[in-house]
């Protein structure tokens, strides 16, 4: 079964792919699965006849005692044969259905053969959360299936509906199987009914359980849904909502009857409203135009009159109900195949408009006629061997002096009444000539189309005479029942009631026929006392409305709006828990050492401060403050990874801000209205008050010791003496690889944001204008013109013609940085050059050396990574970008990759010796000076995460560094450039760009940059040179 | 545990300030605020060590009862490094946003009416699309409701489509 199963879903998954080669002929092909399941199943047969099920178990979630547990016995066996029999010749029927050209033709077939497989996997399911979970696929599959015109209102409308109802009730019905599992003990449905639940836990859960199963088989009050859902394909409509899906209810209720039928809640929900449905069905299938819906209404009614028979309790009442249900499955499926035959050959389903139908389509109406009289009950049919078996157990059970077996009787004779009538109307509806209208136009169908209504009609009358065949497997299921085994289903008992009951109900069927048109007054007179279609609408409306208007209310004004909203909710809701707060802090110090509230005190000014200043650039500041501040704290406490890394970080971001703040406006907007000033502050410090309480109250909250006790001998364990490094790497090392997932992804992004097309690569080299250049000519002038050199200088590359003294300044002075030449001489500083010139290669050095330290003393790969980061950042404030390019003359994203392919090579490494994720080996050995070197796989983890820092920091180098400088030279360039060249139509041509597209400029050629220059004709020749350069 | 008063007052005054920058309309703004309220939550964090203690390394002679809590600090020193990444993200959002704009002096501020407007928008989409798909398949269902009359049946079927029609525009 699960092989059977996992066949399905493979199948579905390649069903777009297999379409769009085959077409609608792929439906022939995918109907060979289900049929080669069903030739499965019946070689089954024999075994579960005698009594032993199929039963399949594949552990799955053994904490919850949740398994893939299948068990295939007589009813599964019954329903899984319908399954996968009327769903194979429902997939053969759709290859003469649609056409080529149908829309989403390969999606349609998945979703519809995905169906198949998941309503096999409901009716063998043996676990009952393994039963849900397929219960809820098919519901959602239904959606799919009905909304499958996406582009109609009224496919869209009706998907959601069916939907909404059926997934309500599944919820109910998860619910149920909770309480059931929990007090039965076990998730096995089997043994759930042969042990039943009983008591109060047993009546709720059984209440919604049914509450589930009504609603999937459409009974009253959720009837609605099903008419709407025949919106969907015809062949949607014959095989989920007819034959497969709707018996998903019917057949919950037969599982369930024989630990259950004995119930209080039982007899109520089942008979009463099964047999409520089967009426109202019947009434309103008797006022339809359109046939399909005729046919909805009608089944409607039936799934009424199954659940009830189904579920009576009888063994008599179970026969008759599995006999119905086959019954059903066959002259349904088949009716409804033939009025999508009826609807593609006349072009409507109205019957007012259809006329002469049958007369020109004879196959096609006497397949209808069959599979009619089957539902209608006439015999020799198998739908009449069912009806009368059903009257036989009602009969016996008033007898027997059961009071729901009136209503029950009553209701299955009244509802089989209204059966005759309908089909009379539908027979005479569809394929009868009317007097006064036309003979309705028919396209010619193909005759192959008629193949499996067909095979389904003859199997209407064949099941008949096998009924001996047939009824072991039917017998096999009721036997649980209590009941005597003595009735046997056949198409003659001789004269009895049962027969005269038959006869009355035709009787009053014609009666109703003949009186067509006071019943048609009389239904329209008679108000909707049950409409619950317009109370859903109004529920669903008011739904919409109220959901509408809190999300406008609470989503307004933007970002600032959102964070209010929650704020205040962190408020009220955090602040009114902490009221009720009983466990405070054992003790409260003022402070821990004197310089605590010193340093507390700036750091508070320094904030209060940051949030009121005007300028930028002063709030950034003061915010670095607090940041210092902390480095301080946590270095005077006992944290002295914490100081040097928090130190590292604050200086980075310092100099990030700087970066990106010089390009926007010194002042930051004011743009609040005073009462929105006076609420932030209220907001904010009363927010600041409840985090204060809640500090107070987790302190307090520790009811267990800290684990930290065992920290110790666990680091010992791992090489290291440094505990917090060994935590990042080795105890807590999943953390870390999902941190330094997220630098990459944020590395990632700013480049990004920044870079418009193409973000790859490292930052600019020096020769990267031609690749020619020998590196060593490196110290000669730099060909490409630097941007930061603007008028009267233009590019170092024309010197020769230059006069000016910073031109000879530039020309002549010593070079300490590769890239010193590229900066303007009025913003090169030699001491800087110099500084950094001396200082580059020992922090490179003592990065690595804390990367490697790390593991016992202050240190590690995130310490290391950021020290070499705050390097390169040093080298490109002093010489510019190409100064960085020449610094770290790598691709950024490589440098991630390997870091984060290098952490989670040591992840994944262990798994390769059987050991688990992350388990740690080390190789130790004696170095002269450096005493003990133990080198681990947390040593090579930790270099993983040297390297995504160090990835990280050029990255946010060359985004916020030096690709702004590029567009920010573009742009002033571009400014004058337009100024300098008005009137030199040459130029313009070249440039194009005008000011104020700044997005475009970031798209454009780097190098070509340089015809762009300010003042052009003396430059001229140098243009020529940066272009021939690059061809 | 116990607890350190002027830990708790800084970590509130830094959180308090920075939720009342953050809910400014500036995004420059915003991102102070952000990093004023991760570094309060970072002291938050670390408030959880209780007393401070020696660092948290073994080196000779250290008395492994005497260290501070190292697990605050595996989390604050993650913290730290991500909050890096966070602001690094903002401000190049904060400079494309700008750039793409080119807001000029309007700096980083988002209009306040236009998002007003496209939120009621949005809402009344929603009601409308979802009531006219249910209204859509409601009315194909109700018009297949037989409307008898009292004449002839002839009759009958020819106006029926007619009475349709008036049936329709007759309903809102």
């Amino acid at each position: 079964m699960i092989a059977s199963l996992a066949a399905f879903a493979a199948a579905a998954l390649v069903m777009p792919l297999l379409a769009r080669w085959l077409g609608r002929r792929v439906f022939a092909v995918i109907a060979l699965l289900p049929a080669a399941v069903f030739v499965l199943l019946l070689t089954w047969l024999p075994g579960v006849l005698a009594g032993t099920p199929v039963v399949e178990i594949v552990p799955w979630i053994p904490a919850l005692d949740i398994s893939l547990s299948f068990r295939l016995d007589a009813l599964a066996l019954l329903l899984a044969l319908i399954v996968t029999g009327v769903g194979a010749l429902v997939l053969l029927y759709c290859v003469h259905y649609f056409a080529d050209d149908e829309p989403a033709l390969g999606r349609f077939a998945g979703l519809l053969l995905a169906f198949a497989g998941v309503m096999f996997g409901l009716v063998t399911a043996d676990d009952v959360f393994i039963l849900f979970t397929f219960w809820e696929a098919t519901s959602v599959l239904s959606y799919l299936l009905i909304g499958h015109y996406t582009g109609r209102k009224e496919s869209r409308g009706a998907a959601l509906q069916a939907l909404t109802v059926t997934t309500f009730g599944g919820l109910a019905m998860l619910v149920g199987l909770v309480i059931l599992a929990v007090a039965g003990g076990t998730t096995s449905l089997s043994e759930l009914i042969a042990d039943p639940v009983t008591g109060a836990a047993g009546e709720w859960a059984i209440a919604l359980v049914l509450l589930g199963a009504i609603s999937k088989s459409a009974l009253v009050p959720f009837h609605f849904w099903l008419p709407a859902a025949m919106a969907a394909p015809t062949p949607v409509s014959a095989y989920l909502h007819a034959a497969a899906m709707v018996k998903a209810g019917v057949y919950l209720v037969a599982r369930l009857a024989p630990g259950y039928a004995e119930l209080e809640v039982w007899h109520p929900i089942v008979i009463g409203l099964g047999a409520l449905t089967m009426l109202v069905g019947g009434w309103r299938a008797l006022r339809q135009y359109d046939i399909k819906l005729l046919l909805a209404y009608g089944t409607v009614s039936q799934l009424g009159f199954l659940v009830m028979v189904t579920g009576f309790g009888t063994r008599d009442a179970a026969l008759a109900g599995v006999a119905l249900l086959l019954a059903h499955a066959l002259f349904k499926a088949a009716l409804f195949l033939v009025v999508g035959i009826v609807d593609h050959a006349a072009g409507t389903r109205d019957w007012r408009k259809l006329s002469g139908v049958g007369r020109r389509m004879p196959v096609i109406a006497t397949i209808a006629f069959i599979a009619a009289a089957s539902m209608a009950g006439v015999p020799p049919l198998i739908g009449f061997v069912a009806k009368e078996a059903v009257f036989t157990a009602f009969l016996d059970a008033v007898a027997a002096g059961d009071s729901w077996a009136w209503v029950a009787l009553i209701g299955a004779v009244a509802g089989s009444v209204l059966t005759v009538a309908y089909t009379v109307r539908f027979i005479w509806g569809a394929f009868f000539s009317k007097t006064d209208v036309a003979d309705t136009p028919l396209h010619a169908e193909s005759p192959a189309i008629a193949v499996a209504p067909g095979l389904l009609a003859a199997a209407s009358v064949v099941s008949t005479f096998a009924i001996p065949f047939i009824e072991p497997l039917l017998a096999s299921y009721a036997d649980e029942l209590p009941g005597g085994h003595d009735y046997h289903l056949a198409l003659w008992h001789g004269l009895e009631p049962a027969l005269a009951l038959s006869a009355v109900v035709f009787a009053l069927g014609a009666l109703l026929v003949w009186g067509r048109q006071r019943v048609a007054r009389l239904q329209a007179s008679v108000a909707p006392v049950l409409d619950s279609a317009r109370g859903y609408l109004g529920i669903v409306s008011v739904v919409d409305r109220v959901a509408a208007s809190i999300t406008t209310a609470i989503q307004a004004r933007g970002l600032p709006g959102y964070l209010a909203i929650i704020m205040t909710v962190f408020i009220g809701g955090l602040g009114a828990a902490s009221i009720m707060n009983t466990s405070w802090p054992a003790g409260i110090r003022l402070f821990d050492y004197p310089a605590q509230p010193f340093l507390a005190l700036v750091m508070a000014i320094a904030a209060v401060a940051a949030a009121t200043v005007r300028q930028r650039m002063t709030a950034v500041l003061l915010v670095s403050v607090t940041g210092y501040g902390l480095v301080l704290l946590f270095g005077m406490s006992g944290a002295p990874d914490l100081a040097l890394t928090q130190a590292l970080v604050e200086t980075i971001v310092l100099v990030v801000f700087v970066l990106v703040l010089r390009r926007l406006p010194k002042q930051i907007a004011q743009r609040n209205p005073p009462v929105h000033k006076l609420a932030r502050g209220i907001i904010g410090a009363l927010a600041g008050l409840v985090m204060a309480v809640l500090g107070l109250v987790a302190l307090g909250a520790r009811i267990q010791p800290t684990i930290a006790g065992g920290l110790p001998a666990l680091a010992l364990e791992a090489h290291g003496k440094n505990i917090v490094n060994v935590m990042l790497v080795d105890i807590r090392a999943w953390d870390t690889l999902g941190e330094i997932s997220v630098l990459v992804a944020v590395a990632t992004g700013v480049a990004s944001l920044i870079f418009v097309s193409g973000r790859t690569g490292g930052a600019p080299r020096l020769d990267a204008v031609d690749e020619g250049v020998n590196r060593r000519d490196r110290l000669r002038p730099v060909p490409e013109p630097a941007w930061s050199i603007r008028a009267p200088r233009t590019s170092l590359a024309d010197t020769a013609g230059e006069s000016d003294a910073a031109g000879e300044a530039a020309e002549t002075r010593q070079t300490w940085l590769l890239a010193g030449r590229t900066i303007s001489p009025r913003n090169r500083s030699i001491l800087i050059e110099v500084l950094v010139r001396l200082l580059f290669h020992p922090a490179i050095i003592v990065s690595v050396f804390l990367l490697f330290v790390g593991h016992n003393a202050p240190g590690g790969g995130f310490a290391g990574g950021l020290l070499a980061g705050l390097a390169l950042v040093a080298r490109y404030l002093a010489g510019g970008r190409y100064e960085l390019g020449e610094a770290a003359p790598v691709d950024a994203g490589r440098l991630l990759g390997t870091g984060l392919l290098l952490a989670a090579g040591t992840a994944a490494g262990s798994l390769l010796f059987g050991g688990p994720v992350f388990e740690s080996a080390w190789f130790e050995t004696e170095v002269p000076l450096l005493g003990t070197i133990s080198i681990g796989t947390s040593t090579l983890f930790d270099i993983g995460v040297y390297l995504v820092v160090v990835g990280l920091v050029l990255d946010i180098l060359r985004s916020l560094g030096g690709e702004v400088d590029r567009q920010e030279e573009r742009q002033t360039a571009d400014e004058g450039d337009g100024a300098f060249t008005t009137g030199d139509g040459e130029h313009g041509d070249e440039h194009g760009g005008t000011p104020g597209e700044g997005a475009e400029f970031a798209d454009g050629d780097e190098y070509s940059a340089g015809a762009r220059l300010p003042g052009d004709g003396a430059r001229q020749p140098s243009v020529e040179r940066t272009e021939e350069a690059r061809s | 545990m116990t607890a350190s008063l002027t830990l708790v007052a800084l970590m509130a005054v830094l959180f308090g300030a920075g939720v009342s920058i953050m809910l400014e309309r500036s995004l420059t703004r915003v991102l102070i605020g952000f990093l004023l309220v991760g570094n309060s939550v970072n002291i938050l964090i670390y408030l959880m060590s209780g007393a401070p203690g020696l660092a948290p390394l073994l080196g000779e002679g250290v008395d492994a009862d005497e260290i501070s809590d190292p697990l605050p600090q595996a989390f604050v020193l993650t913290a730290i490094v991500i909050n890096l990444g966070i602001t690094a993200f903002m401000l190049a959002l904060i400079y494309r946003s700008w750039w793409l704009a080119q807001l000029g002096a309007e700096g980083d501020l988002v209009d306040d009416t236009a998002d007003l407007t496209e939120d009621a928008e949005e809402a009344a989409d929603l009601i409308r699309s979802s009531a006219a798909d249910d209204q859509a398949i409601q009315d194909l269902i109700d018009a297949s409701d037989e409307e008898p009359d009292e004449d002839l049946e002839e009759e009958l079927e020819l106006e029926a489509s007619a009475r349709d029609r008036d049936d329709e525009e007759g309903k809102p």
